[in-house]
């Protein structure tokens, strides 16, 4: 099986009876190691309770997911298929949100050591690793630094740098460039995309941002829980 | 792994910092309030020790003499000197009472005493002892009196020629010790007025003044002027026999009470003391209360503020356990903060206290045990909102 993310027939369903919602249906999505997609949708659409079925987060109720070439949920054969989503979480799924939402006591050696730290790794190899994920994204020299000393778009760039930390074969991107302009928007799209290639992790990237969807090559749009696949305009960004 | 819980503390040591010196300002005025309890008790011993004795013996059915007034005849040692196990027995008189000192009046314990007897102070700090017969006398350092100033109790002026330390009353008056016979006419004398006025009342009773009988009259005024009593007798107890024993003895043939030393340790702490030791209780409970109270809503309000990060945490993987540790050992953190600085606190102010306040290292150490218990239950509170916190709303909405 191809590493990435494969969905089969997710679906998901809030509440029950009359007041069931299906939040999610049947959605079919596959990404390869590598590659950056678009999540795309208005509001309500499924995209964040996509978002939060692919993190482990919420159960689905139905359906296939594989990550990494590892199946991690099948509702045919009893669900998650590990008990400890935590872990599943900490090892396997990076996560971007819309706000850098950096631990604001922790300098950001540390925020993006803390993941490898939590996994049983050595401080010192964690800070190691940390520093190198740095450098690839240009804040190194912020290394010292707290997070409120930094400019916004230094805040995402150390959270995309945390995200790899646990090199894991999916990230998933909430609307990362959401409080960005178009240049540092933008740039964040390009680091995605060479994270995504340097370090072959599948990146979905759940966007509204009309600035940045040119960007990518594949999109999913999503409406009343039904994705649609199509070719994006890939746009070079310069 | 980093400590959460002490980069948390380190990023916000400001707001740390002064909530613990606040918390630290309540954890001293309670462990002053039970420095103001020890210090109670220990004057009662000291009060006792220092009385030299091995037996008060007082009135009969009564708690005295200083729980109770006691008065009984000043010549009830003689017959006690002669009592098998009875090595010295003295007369003691205690009053409480203002005595002037300039312009001011002090409340304090005067004591009649027979110099080389039990009932004498133990040790001078400054001066010398008794030599007169009167109008000398001896005073704890805390009535302020200085060598060589004369002091007026009652009638009469006394030359401060010695000084004590730690001789307090079980209310914390410091003591004054004159001479017995002094102190025997200070608890009974009037004023001229008075006395004339006492006179003239007998004079015309005809029972007292009766006709034909010559010297009645005058006998009688003599006999009302003199005080033969007075509170309590001391007994030191000879080597090779018990003080129970003795004071059991001289309760059987003296018509009197004499109690032990134990048994006056209890009368001064389980009786005279007792209301004063719950209402402390009440305080302390009712301070480690607000303390709890207190540390709890700081810590819930502190993880309130983290609400987000949390979530992120979980989110990223973070166990139960270590966001739980994190809560905690804040304030286990806080605590021990709040516990440092009430301990240097109520040591800088118990001296400035006009009572004694006895602070313990035991009563410091059972405290810090409490504190952090305290502070670990007021902490579940916070425990629980965090746990609680859905990892999923660190994503979108």
């Amino acid at each position: 099986m191809d590493k990435g993310i494969h969905i089969e027939g997710l679906s998901k369903r809030y509440g029950e009876g009359d007041t069931a919602v299906e939040a999610l249906k049947d959605v079919n999505m596959s990404i390869a190691p590598g590659e950056v997609v678009g999540l795309v949708g208005p509001s309500g659409s499924g995209k964040t309770t996509l978002l939060k079925c692919l993190g482990a987060v919420i159960e689905p109720t139905r359906g296939r997911m594989t990550l990494g070439g590892e199946v991690i949920y099948d509702s045919a054969q009893g669900g998650w298929k590990t008990p400890d989503l935590r872990a599943l979480r900490r090892d396997r799924i990076g996560f971007i949100f819309q706000a850098p939402y950096l631990i604001p006591f922790l300098d950001v050696t540390d925020n993006v050591a803390l993941l490898p730290m939590l996994a049983g790794r050595a401080n010192a190899a964690s800070r190691s690793r940390a520093l190198e994920l740095l450098q690839a994204l240009d804040v190194a020299h912020r290394a010292k630094a707290q997070p409120s000393e930094l400019s916004g778009g230094e805040q995402q760039r150390v959270s995309i740098a945390r995200a790899l930390a646990n090199q894991p074969p999916v990230i998933l991107a909430d609307e990362p460039t959401a409080p960005l302009d178009s240049a540092r928007a933008l740039a964040v799209v390009r680091i995605l995309n060479q994270m995504a290639s340097q370090y072959q992790t599948a990146i979905i990237v759940v966007t509204h941002d009309e600035k940045i969807i040119p960007t990518f090559k594949r999109i999913y749009h999503i409406r009343d829980g039904s994705t649609v696949e199509e070719a994006g305009e890939g746009r070079e960004i310069s | 792994m980093i400590s959460l819980a002490g980069r948390d503390i380190l990023h916000s040591w400001g707001k740390f910092v002064l909530t613990g010196v606040g918390l630290g300002l309540l954890i001293g005025a309670t462990l002053t309030m039970a420095g103001v309890y020890r210090g109670m008790v220990d004057d009662a011993r000291v009060l006792l020790t220092n009385s030299g004795a091995d037996i008060w013996v007082v009135q009969k059915d009564t708690q005295g003499p200083y729980a109770e007034a006691s008065s009984i005849r000043d010549d009830v040692y003689r017959g006690l000197l002669g009592m098998p196990g009875v090595a010295q027995a003295a007369n003691v008189t205690y009053l409480t009472m203002q005595v002037r000192h300039g312009d001011t009046d002090l409340r304090t314990m005067v004591v009649g005493f027979e110099p080389g007897q039990p009932g004498e102070p133990g040790y001078l700090v400054a001066g010398r002892r008794l030599l007169r017969g009167h109008f000398e006398a001896i005073a704890d350092v805390k009535t302020g009196f200085r060598l060589g100033e004369r002091i007026r109790i009652r009638r009469h002026d006394y030359e401060v020629v010695g000084l004590t330390r730690r001789m307090v009353s079980s209310g914390g008056d410091p003591m004054v010790f004159i001479p017995l016979k002094d102190a025997q006419e200070a608890q009974f004398l009037k004023d001229n007025d008075a006395i004339t006025a006492d006179r003239a009342r007998t004079a015309a009773n005809p029972a007292l003044n009766r006709p034909g009988v010559p010297g009645l009259l005058d006998a009688v005024t003599a006999s009302q002027t003199i005080n033969h009593s007075v509170n309590a007798v001391l007994v030191k107890v000879g080597a090779g026999d018990t003080a129970a024993n003795v004071a059991q003895e001289i309760r059987r043939w003296k018509h009197v009470q004499a109690y032990t030393r134990e048994q006056m340790e209890e009368i001064l702490i389980a009786k005279l003391i007792a209301t004063s030791a719950k209402q402390i209780g009440m305080f302390l409970v009712i301070l480690t209360v607000v303390s709890a109270a207190i540390v709890a809503f700081i810590i819930y309000t502190m993880t309130l503020g983290k609400i987000r990060e949390i979530a992120v945490l979980k989110l990223i993987g973070t166990r139960n356990r270590t966001i739980a540790g994190m809560i905690l050992q804040q304030a286990l953190g806080l605590g021990l903060i709040g516990f440092i600085v009430g301990k240097i606190s109520a040591t800088l102010w118990a001296p400035a206290f006009p009572k004694y306040v006895l602070l313990e290292t035991a009563d410091a150490m059972r405290a810090l045990v409490i504190v952090m218990v305290v502070c670990a239950l007021a902490s579940t509170l916070a425990i629980r909102a965090a746990l609680k916190v859905d990892p999923a709303t660190a994503i979108g909405g």
